[in-house]
This record gives C-alpha cells, sequence and structure tokens, in this order.
C-alpha cells in the first residue's frame, strides 16, 4: 500500500507566536518550527498500517526551507521518503490553496491512502482533509480514532456524543486522524541517523503542475484584515466563603453562562 | 531574555544530529519523567523496568556502543543524552549510566562473544537491566582493598562477598561483579535468582531518592566458567568502566545546573519583594550572571572533552577535571538557585533541592571530589598522595 502522510510544520505552542506586520501573514522566525503534533499521530498510524500491511510511507509537506527539519523528523520516525513541496509562491495560500496545491503534489507523487492530522495548531481550520477529497475525488473518512485497512476497503471509527460512527470506504481514500487513535514513537537514535540517507525530493510549483495564479496571498480567498495582541490577563475573582461560599461560585459561574 | 546556554552559543559548537538527539531526549524526558519525578522522588520508588523499555526504545541504552543493538553514536551525543535526563533527575541518568556505561560496556569491552550476544542487545533495548558491583562497605576510593572472592571448584567459580551501594541492583537481571581470585581481580556475570545471591535495597536516602540502591551479597554463588569475563584482569578492568561513566557526569550535572538556573530565573521574574520583581535586585543579577558563567564554562569544558573523546585522544586525568569541576559547580549553583527561591526552594514542587540533594551523591560517586582532585595533584606534581 503507498501511503502518503502529509505533514505540517507549526511554531511550537510554548512560544509566543506572531504574525508579520507587513502582511498579516505567520511570522516563521519568531518562533521555534515543530512538527504540527496531530500529524504525528498520522505518522505513526502510517507506520503502522504500513507493518500490518506492508508497502511504503511517502512524507509530503508544503512549507519553506525550514521544514525540512519536520521532514526528518517524520523520516526519523520511520517513515521511507519525502516530498517537499517548497515555492515562494506559495507563501501566504489559505486552506483552500493549500488544499489545491497538496492535491496536484498528491497526484503527482501518486497514493493508495493519505493520512493527515485533522487540524493544525497554528491556523486551526481543520478543513484540509476534506478538501484535498474533494479535490482528489476519493473518499474522505475524516477524525478517525481507529482505522483498519482490508485489501481496498477502509473502515475508521469516529467517536460522537452518542457512541461512535463506523465509516466505510473503498481506497484511495483520505484519512484524519485524532489523538486518542495511538501513541507517536520517539524517533530512534537509529531512525535519526538514518533519516539523513532516505530521498527528499523538492518540488517546486511547476513541478507539481501547479497554477501560480491560484495559490499565494494574492490568490487566497480568505484574508487576515488585522489582528492584536492578546490582553494580559486579568486579576481573577476571589470568592470568601462565609457560609454561602456554594452559593457565590454557582453565581460567578451562571454569571459566565458556565451553568 | 535569552537562554544561559546563548551567552556561550553553545548550539554552533553541536552537529544537526547531536541537536536532533538532544531534543528526542529531552521530548522523553518532559513526556515520560518529569511529570511523575517529583512523586517518584518523594515516594524513593521508581518505574525502572518501564522507564528501561522507553529509554531502550529511543537508542540510549550503551548508545555510544557500537553492533550488538546499540546506536553507535559519539562521545557529545552521549553525553547530550545524559545532560538531558540530569536535567530531569540525576536518578534517571544514574540508571542509564550504570547500564550503559558500566554493566553493558564491561561486557561490550572485556566478554566473550557469547556473553555479548547473550546480554548487549536486550540489555540495548532495555528488556533486561545490569548492575555493576565493585564498591564495599569497606571499600570505596580504595578497590583494590576489596575482599569478595571467586574461588575455583572444578569448572566453576564460587563467589563470596557484599558490594555495596549498587544502582539497578534489586532491578537488575545480570550484576557484574567484581572479585579477587588467584590471578588477580576479575569479573563475573551473576544472573539475578543465583543460588547463595542476595539484595537487599538500601533505605532512609535522602538523595538520589528516584534511584534503586543496594546492597549484593553473595554467599557460596556457584558461576560456570563461562560466567567470567575473559579480557578483563586486575583492577584496570572495573576502572576503565568507570572512566565511560564519569564521562557522563561531565555532562549530566550541568543538567541538573540548567536546569536549577532555568528554575531560578523564571522565578525570580515572577516572584515580588519590596513591591518589585526579585530579578531586579542586583544582588539577585550578580547570582545569575556568575552561575551562568560557571554553567557555560562547565558546558564548555564538556563538549571539549566530549570531541578529546571521540577523537579517542582524552586521557583519565581529563575526566577527573572535568568531573571535578563540573559537579561541584554544579551543586554551588543549585544552592545557590535555592536561596533565590527563597523558602519554596526547599519544596518539591521545584526541583532545586531535588537536584541539590541528588548531587550530593554524584559528588561522591563515580571517583569522590577529594580523589579527582588527588589525580590532578598527581599528575601536575609526578607524586601520588593516595597510594
Amino acid at each position: 500500500m503507498n501511503i502518503v502522510v502529509c505533514v505540517k510544520q507549526v511554531p511550537d505552542t510554548a512560544t509566543e507566536r506572531k504574525l508579520r506586520s507587513d502582511d498579516n501573514t505567520l511570522d516563521r522566525d519568531a518562533a521555534d518550527g515543530v512538527v504540527n503534533e496531530l500529524d504525528e499521530y498520522a505518522v505513526e498510524e502510517a507506520l503502522k498500517l504500513k507493518e500490518a500491511h506492508g508497502g511504503e510511507v511517502t512524507v509530503l509537506t508544503m512549507g519553506p526551507g525550514k521544514a525540512t527539519e519536520t521532514i526528518r523528523k517524520a523520516l526519523a520516525m520511520g517513515a521511507d521518503k519525502a516530498v517537499h513541496l517548497s515555492d515562494d509562491a506559495l507563501h501566504g495560500s489559505d486552506a483552500l490553496s493549500t488544499s489545491y496545491a497538496m492535491a496536484q503534489a498528491l497526484n503527482k507523487v501518486g497514493f493508495d491512502l493519505v493520512v493527515l492530522g485533522s487540524e493544525s495548531t497554528d491556523a486551526r481550520t481543520g478543513v484540509l482533509a476534506a478538501m484535498l477529497a474533494e479535490r482528489l475525488g476519493v473518499a474522505q473518512l475524516t477524525l478517525a480514532n481507529k482505522v483498519d485497512v482490508d485489501g481496498t476497503s477502509i473502515t475508521i471509527q469516529r467517536i460522537t456524543d452518542y457512541g461512535y460512527d463506523r465509516v466505510e470506504a473503498t481506497l484511495p481514500a483520505v484519512v484524519s486522524v485524532v489523538e486518542k487513535i495511538n501513541e507517536p514513537r520517539y524517533p530512534s537514535f537509529k531512525g535519526i541517523m538514518a533519516a539523513k540517507k532516505k530521498p527528499v525530493e523538492t518540488l517546486a510549483i511547476g513541478d507539481a503542475s501547479i497554477d501560480p495564479s491560484q495559490v499565494g496571498l494574492a490568490a487566497a480567498w480568505s484574508e487576515v484584515v488585522d489582528f492584536a495582541a492578546a490582553p494580559p490577563r486579568a486579576a481573577g475573582t476571589i470568592v470568601k466563603d462565609e457560609g454561602d461560599g456554594g452559593a457565590k461560585a454557582a453565581e460567578f459561574l451562571a454569571s459566565k453562562k458556565f451553568i | 531574555m535569552i537562554a544561559p546556554t546563548a551567552l556561550f552559543a553553545l548550539d554552533t559548537l553541536l552537529t544537526e544530529e547531536e541537536r536532533e538527539i538532544r531534543s528526542t531526549v529531552r521530548r522523553v524526558c518532559d513526556r515520560e519523567i518529569r511529570p511523575h519525578v517529583a512523586g517518584w522522588f518523594e515516594d524513593g520508588e521508581l518505574p525502572a523496568r518501564e522507564l528501561a523499555r522507553t529509554l531502550g526504545s529511543v537508542g540510549v541504552l550503551g548508545m555510544h556502543l557500537d553492533g550488538y543493538g546499540c546506536a553507535g553514536m559519539g562521545a557529545v551525543s552521549y553525553g547530550l543524552a545524559c545532560l538531558e535526563l540530569e536535567a530531569a533527575d540525576s536518578g534517571l541518568r544514574s540508571l542509564v549510566s550504570v547500564q550503559g556505561s558500566l554493566a553493558m560496556y564491561a561486557i561490550w569491552k572485556y566478554g566473550s562473544e557469547e556473553q555479548k550476544q547473550e546480554w548487549l542487545p536486550a540489555m540495548a533495548a532495555g528488556e533486561r537491566i545490569g548492575c555493576f558491583g565493585l564498591t564495599e562497605p569497606d571499600f570505596g576510593s580504595d578497590p583494590g582493598g576489596m575482599r569478595a572472592t571467586a574461588k575455583r571448584e572444578g569448572g566453576d567459580w564460587v563467589l563470596n562477598g557484599t558490594k555495596m551501594w549498587i544502582t539497578n541492583g534489586s532491578v537488575s537481571d545480570v550484576a557484574v561483579v567484581w572479585a579477587r581470585t588467584d590471578e588477580g581481580v576479575r569479573g563475573f556475570l551473576v544472573p539475578a535468582g543465583t543460588p547463595g545471591l542476595t539484595v537487599n535495597d538500601v533505605k532512609h536516602k535522602i538523595s538520589l531518592r528516584a534511584s534503586v540502591t543496594s546492597e549484593l551479597v553473595l554467599d557460596g554463588v556457584r558461576l560456570p566458567g563461562e560466567a567470567m569475563l575473559p579480557g578483563a584482569r586486575g583492577l584496570s578492568g572495573p576502572l576503565g568502566c568507570l572512566n565511560e561513566a564519569r564521562f557522563g557526569i561531565v555532562f549530566g550535572s550541568m543538567g541538573a545546573a540548567l536546569d536549577c538556573l532555568e528554575t531560578a530565573i523564571a522565578y525570580a521574574g515572577d516572584r515580588e519583594v519590596f513591591a518589585r520583581p526579585l530579578a531586579s535586585f542586583q544582588l539577585t543579577q550578580e547570582k545569575l550572571a556568575d552561575m551562568a558563567l560557571e554553567l557555560g564554562k562547565g558546558l564548555l569544558l564538556a563538549v571539549h572533552l566530549g570531541r578529546l573523546k571521540e577523537a579517542g585522544t582524552i586521557t583519565p586525568e581529563q575526566v577527573s577535571a572535568g568531573k571535578l569541576n563540573n559537579v561541584r559547580e554544579a551543586l554551588e549553583i543549585a544552592r545557590k538557585c535555592r536561596t533565590l527561591l527563597g523558602a519554596s526552594g526547599v519544596t518539591l514542587e521545584y526541583p532545586v533541592i531535588r537536584h541539590s540533594v541528588n548531587l550530593e551523591s554524584v559528588l561522591t560517586y563515580e571517583g569522590t571530589s577529594e580523589i579527582h582532585t588527588l589525580v590532578l595533584g598527581k599528575a601536575l606534581t609526578g607524586i601520588s598522595a593516595f597510594s
């Protein structure tokens, strides 16, 4: 089975994240880049599927040169090879144009199954899996906490408020995963050494037949018009218990519409 | 604000691969160790088997050895792993040092092919744990005086004696035990459960509480002839292993110091005294600056020694210099950070007092600070003050 895992480099959530003042896009130099956490679960699931069914795991990422760090991490976990879609023309692409560019790259690379995290910790749109499936004309199985493949049929389980959905489809397909699905392995030292020797192919937009007028900041359907720094945290409210502490706490919660 | 290590641009001395290894170990510590370690320390318990498997899966155990399932990494990578582990807790670094640099190294360096095949792959994976029995109740700095004996009986060996302060003792599957024979000191592999071997844990420790420390009592322990390590004869065998382990401490101790300093800097920024941040006082800034200097110097020394080790030119005196300086300064940094944290500094809510009391053990084991001082004295004068 030919599995492609889409991974994204995002600013470390533990550091202060900033937007650029010139074009309102993410300031990638302001914070350390890390692998989007949910994508690690996607890599783990792809590796498990490969271990069970054979085949090959290819990492696909779209991002600037710095994103090779993320590729190396996925390769160190055990993926076989990587494709890095990198072009200045892609800067500022929104979810819609990203899904177009990624779909073009996926068509070029070829796949039986595409696996990705259900959302990224930076933009948090959570729509890429659905958009990709539409663009590729294949089934979408989103928010999976369990994946089973049997021949050309794929089944996922999705937790809902009332239990879980079982969703079945025929390959090829796009699956997005949630953090309950597995426990991602740590890249082993041997994996880190081996990653240096694994093939990484870099694609410019022309290599993936991507139309430059459909990507980048100018082509984005959504626009960041303005932004402001998060306000400093306000001082908390202290409820003094004079026998009526419970009632006062309840009043406070009600005033904030928690109850 | 910059990190204390940025003052020395330490990362520019490391390869990309070394930085990746460091970040992997840091991540393992952040997820698997840091959330629990204060509790383990308080309870005096350690899930050693579980941790060994996790660390083994990453490749930490015996990482600086080649073949037999070991990762074959350089000395600086090994040092950085020790640094990250000890930034979490010296007890965890002790587990890894004893497994990789004492037990596994002894088998790797002095063992027969059969011994290596039997033990090393499983120990690298963390499926089996090892310990190292050299020190005795009355013989620490002077191992040459050891009383444990191994006597030939037909084709077998029979061991008698007591080994003390043995890290990983009661969780071990195999003990590397050093004993006096007619042909000098020799090493033996004693599997757990061998009749005549009794293992008792040392309770009531105030230091290295997140680490297993035991006594090994050998009372007529009968071993087959092939249990002896063929490649080691005389004290140079065990001393060669100790040299490996104390190299890891050169880095590790700086990890404990770094964790203390980062904690103190954050605390001094948050804590207000006389209506302004503790960090704004000149006495505080002097403490922080002095500590950052010693930390940076210690780390530069560690990386330098690591490169010498990778080149194969490092001497035991140089390792002594590194261990003596870095543990001494780490302990000083931990104590000074404790003063910045005030009363909070004595609680387990912050890692500082835990590091501080752990480092009291690190100051003494793997060659006491006194012995390392005399090693340097001997190197400088040509006169041995201790033998």
